[in-house]
């Protein structure tokens, strides 16, 4: 079992995603974004950050990057990909998971802990977590505002697509939770398959003790034990 | 700057341009021995610019105590350095950009960051933590709302893109501010001991490299327009600003790191203020060599340039590297894989020179020495400031509704949560972040060794203006207390010093007079200082700002969970204040909201009592005998009582009618220093009260723990009852709701 975290110019997240893994016992290599090989990775992540300074639209031209055809290719195949942040936004914009992301409500960024609800525990990076808990998980973005035509939602909604959702701290879904202006408190999103997931939140920051959470843990827990059992 | 052309003959006007005295120009004659050239006149004109040079602050500067037994590298290089053991060591400075914030504030701010920033990683220092202290002036008035919007997104949009966390800082709000905001950015970095590199051009024949950006026409004179008041023009200015790039500065640290780590360079340093003219003759000067630079190799961003603005050119993002003979190739490679432009511009000679060539011609040649060490040095007159408004405590009429004060300054802007600004933060990146924002001091995990980094930034220029000297002292002695309350003693500090034009005597005397209460300070508690800044000037159509040092404190936890933060734990748990009690009003938030003045007297300050309160928390921290600390500054105790409770979600009931005999009005709002409230579980409460005796302490418990209202009680009488959330939200609230409206 082993993790590859890709680097884009500009990603700054990666170390961080390195530790949370390695302190969940996954092996972890970092993958250059213009090279093509996947070196046998079991779970490829696209950490957050600002590739290539976000300077076009966040995600859009790393998007572009030689690895993101092989991602591809490794996504129809059913490998595991996790994209956190900077990382949904590249999987949004290179096609890999449906909608776009805008600019967040406030028009400002926005870097605090947010209350998740977990809406779908069928999936490999939920599956040893159980439906309804409410995980603990700082964001940091500015555009995190999740949107989607409406057929789009449906279908969405109707495939069990939604992971996960801002909400309060007793799992009560409101506006007030929503930091955001995403649409139905999207936080968190799948592929139709199941093995593609893209989250706002940072799990690898809330995966020890000592920063005030580790439910980010359970998140790279699940996928481990996924893996084991596969 | 009016517009200048290179073979116009130097006269009254050129030099007037260039910020130089007819003096300074007969110096630069005899330094070298012949009239400089107009190339040569720019570059003497950025070099001994205050900003560059310290010229006016160097004579007082050199009585700070700058060694320590923790201290690797002290003032003189790009940043301090400081032993934290395991190994590893920290690097760190502060720096103002103060005069680019208020011309143009997201630009200004931004390349505040990426400059300090940039100092910290030449020093082989993986930069992981910023903080800022900002002055603004009233939120009333709009043009300061603009401002501190600007600040505020300048250091969001180059932090946050470039992965350094911004941990905390402090963010005051003066009328003296208005027309002359104040930023200051700190950086840490955190590097192996045995990998620090210096900024030093050693070994002759050494290929001199340019790395990073473009060199266009931006920030010309940046720092000698730093180094001058601002008239109603200033607007007029907004060229001599840069503009950041985020993007680039995160390529570059990956880059920079990657030479470091494989070896390839001897020196390295950011071209910063004063660019490829201050970072040539820098490293030469470290080095004792010259250097010689061929112009006609540097990449430009715009055509038809002139060697004048070349050499002179602040564009952002730009490093010198002296890179090693024969490793150029390997040099090369690493910057082509960022995607950076990197080429040999020149290299290191012998002669002890700066010279530059540009198509075929000499422009310059000038001894290193001459710009840098020979640099003019002012000991300006000074004159005591007698005009400070001062007030005698019992004339003060006693307020009838204190409940209803109490809310005015909590919700005051300079005591209100700072949320507002800090959600803009990406404060988490590199999770080491163990204290959010707003705690005492804020503290970084060391994951390589399980240690833990405490840091503060504090100025308080309402008491540095009534008293300059003692003002300092206690800015110090605060700084010690916030890093004592986490539980971290002290490692080394810098230091940046904001006040007005150094040529009026009244400014230049306070000056003096807070290097030297800072020095004594620092000496008494044995912190050495590593580095700082000095920024003058801060004038406005004649009207200058309060005297504001801003001091750095870094320290260290030896485990770090023992870190302790400021929030109530649990329901019944004891309170008690602990240290020097004392109700001093003077310079207090509570004066300046009754009044709408700042008035003294300055409180007093008694250095061996916070020597003492430190040693007790560390050794009540190591113990684990406390639940919580949380020093009493602005707002007084009753402030100090209310954030622990915010923090915490927990009210609290005490009894203030017995701390001291002053007026009730003074102990709840007095902000004298040396006090600390602390919590703790009965069991604990002989063992705490056995330590404070034994440290010499006041020790008085005064309440408990608990509870969903504030209540502070003189016998029956109830002085203040509120529901925490009331307060709570008042407090968090008051800056966002002003800022509501831009």
């Amino acid at each position: 079992m082993k993790a590859g975290i890709v680097v884009f110019p500009g990603s700054n997240c990666d170390w961080d995603t390195y530790h949370a893994l390695m302190g969940c016992g996954i092996e972890s290599i970092f993958l250059w974004h213009k090279e093509r090989d996947l070196k046998g990775c079991d779970l490829i992540v696209l950490p957050g950050g600002f590739s290539y300074g976000d300077y076009l639209r966040s995600g859009v031209l790393a998007s572009f990057s030689p690895i993101m055809d092989s991602i591809k290719e490794f996504a129809e195949k059913g490998g595991l990909i996790l994209g956190i942040c900077n990382g949904f936004q590249i999987l949004l914009e290179s096609g890999i998971l449906p909608g776009a992301m805008l600019r967040n409500k406030g028009l400002r960024f926005i870097c605090k802990f947010v209350n998740i609800r977990v809406e779908n525990n069928s999936t490999p990076f939920t599956k040893d977590i159980r439906k309804g808990d409410v995980l603990k998980i700082p964001i940091a973005h500015m555009d995190g505002n999740y949107y989607l035509p409406y057929s789009e939602l449906e279908k969405l909604k109707r495939n069990n697509q939604i992971v996960f959702r801002y909400c309060d701290g007793k799992g009560e879904i409101t506006d007030e939770a929503n930091p955001n202006g995403s649409m139905e408190n999207i936080a968190g999103i799948v592929n139709e398959r199941g093995n593609v997931l893209g989250m706002m939140p940072h799990p690898e920051r809330a995966s020890f003790s000592i920063l005030g959470s580790e439910d980010g843990r359970k998140i790279f827990q699940s996928c481990l034990n996924y893996l084991r059992e596969r | 700057m009016p517009e200048l052309f290179e073979g116009e003959m130097i006269d009254k006007k050129i030099l007037e341009a260039h910020n130089l005295t007819e003096e300074e120009y007969k110096r630069i004659v005899e330094l070298i021995g012949r009239e400089p050239n107009y190339v040569e006149l720019g570059m003497f004109s950025v070099m001994w610019s205050e900003h560059c040079s310290y010229k006016s602050s160097k004579v007082h500067l050199k009585k700070l105590p700058t060694k320590g037994e923790a201290v690797i590298q002290g003032p003189g290089e790009n940043a301090g350095v400081v032993d934290i053991g395991d190994g590893l060591a920290i690097v760190f400075k502060i720096e103002s950009h103060n005069h680019p914030s208020y011309i143009e504030p997201y630009q200004g701010a931004a390349t505040g960051v990426g400059g300090i920033v940039r100092d910290i990683f030449t020093m082989g220092a993986r930069p992981i933590a910023l903080l800022d202290s900002l002055r603004f002036g009233p939120l009333d008035e709009p043009s300061n709302r603009l401002l501190m919007d600007g600040v505020v997104s300048g250091i969001a949009g180059y932090g946050n893109s470039i992965g350094v966390p911004t941990v905390g800082g402090e963010t005051y709000f003066h009328p003296c501010y208005s027309r002359n905001p104040l930023v200051n950015v700190f950086c840490i970095g955190i590097a192996k001991k045995e990998k620090i590199f210096y900024g030093k051009a050693s070994g002759e024949g050494n290929p001199v490299f340019y790395v990073g950006a473009k060199t266009g026409r931006d920030g010309i004179h940046g720092a000698t327009m730093a180094s001058a008041e601002f008239s109603e023009d200033s607007e007029k200015k907004r060229p001599n600003v840069q503009v950041g790039d985020p993007f680039k500065e995160k390529l570059l640290i990956e880059a920079c790191l990657e030479v470091m780590e494989k070896d390839l360079i001897v020196g390295i340093q950011d071209m910063g203020a004063a660019g490829l003219t201050s970072s040539s003759s820098e490293t030469a000067s470290r080095a004792g060599t010259g250097i010689y630079l061929n112009l006609d190799l540097v990449p430009l961003r715009e055509e038809g340039m002139t060697p004048y603005e070349i050499l002179l050119s602040e564009s952002q993002e730009r490093m010198l590297i002296i890179g090693k003979k024969g490793k150029e190739k390997e040099i090369e490679e690493v910057f082509k894989k960022w995607d950076l432009e990197c080429c040999i511009i020149g290299e290191v000679r012998k002669d002890g020179f700066i010279t530059a060539t540009f198509k075929g011609d000499e422009v310059c040649r000038i001894p290193v020495k001459a710009l840098t060490s020979l640099a003019p040095v002012y000991n300006r007159p000074y004159k005591k400031r007698e005009d400070v408004p001062s007030i005698n405590p019992e004339k003060i009429p006693f307020p009838s509704d204190l409940n209803n004060i109490f809310l005015k300054i909590i919700g005051s802007p300079n005591i209100a949560h700072k949320g507002w600004i800090f959600t803009q933060y990406d404060h988490m990146v590199q999770t080491n972040t163990v204290l959010l924002p707003g705690a005492d001091a804020s503290v970084l995990w060391v994951k390589e060794s399980g240690k833990g980094i405490a840091i503060t930034l504090d100025g308080n220029s309402n008491f540095c203006y009534l008293n300059p000297r003692e003002g300092a002292k206690i800015m110090v002695a605060e700084s010690l207390r916030n890093i004592s309350c986490v539980g971290a003693r002290p490692l080394g500090a810098t230091n940046c010093l904001n006040f007005g034009n150094p040529e009026k005597e009244e400014v230049m005397w306070e000056f003096k007079e807070v290097v030297e209460g800072m020095g004594e300070a620092c000496e008494f508690f044995k912190i050495p200082i590593t580095g700082g800044n000095v920024s003058f000037y801060n004038e406005t159509s004649g009207k200058g700002i309060y005297p504001t040092p801003v001091f750095g404190l870094v320290g260290i936890l030896d485990r770090i969970e023992k870190v302790l933060n400021p929030s109530f734990k649990n329901k019944g748990d004891v309170i008690a204040l602990v240290g020097r009690i004392e109700n001093e009003i003077g310079g207090s938030e509570y004066l300046r909201v009754i009044f709408g003045e700042n008035f003294g007297p300055c409180p007093k300050i008694d250095l061996s009592s916070e020597w003492n309160l430190h040693k007790f928390l560390m050794e009540a921290i190591e113990n684990s005998l406390l639940l919580s600390a949380h020093d009493i500054s602005d707002g007084g105790l009753a402030v100090c009582l209310s954030e622990c409770s915010f923090f915490g979600g927990l009210g609290f009931d005490v009894e203030i009618g017995k701390i001291g005999n002053d007026r009730i009005d003074f102990i709840l709002f007095g902000e004298s220093p040396t006090r600390v409230v602390i919590s703790f579980s009965e069991e604990n409460w002989k063992r705490i009260e056995e330590l404070a005796k034994k440290w010499n302490l006041d020790f008085l418990v005064i309440g408990r723990v608990g509870g969903d209202r504030l209540v502070m009680r003189k016998g029956e009488k109830e002085i203040i009852n509120i529901q925490l959330t009331e307060g709570e939200r008042i407090w968090r609230k008051s800056i966002e709701e002003k800022m509501k409206v831009l």
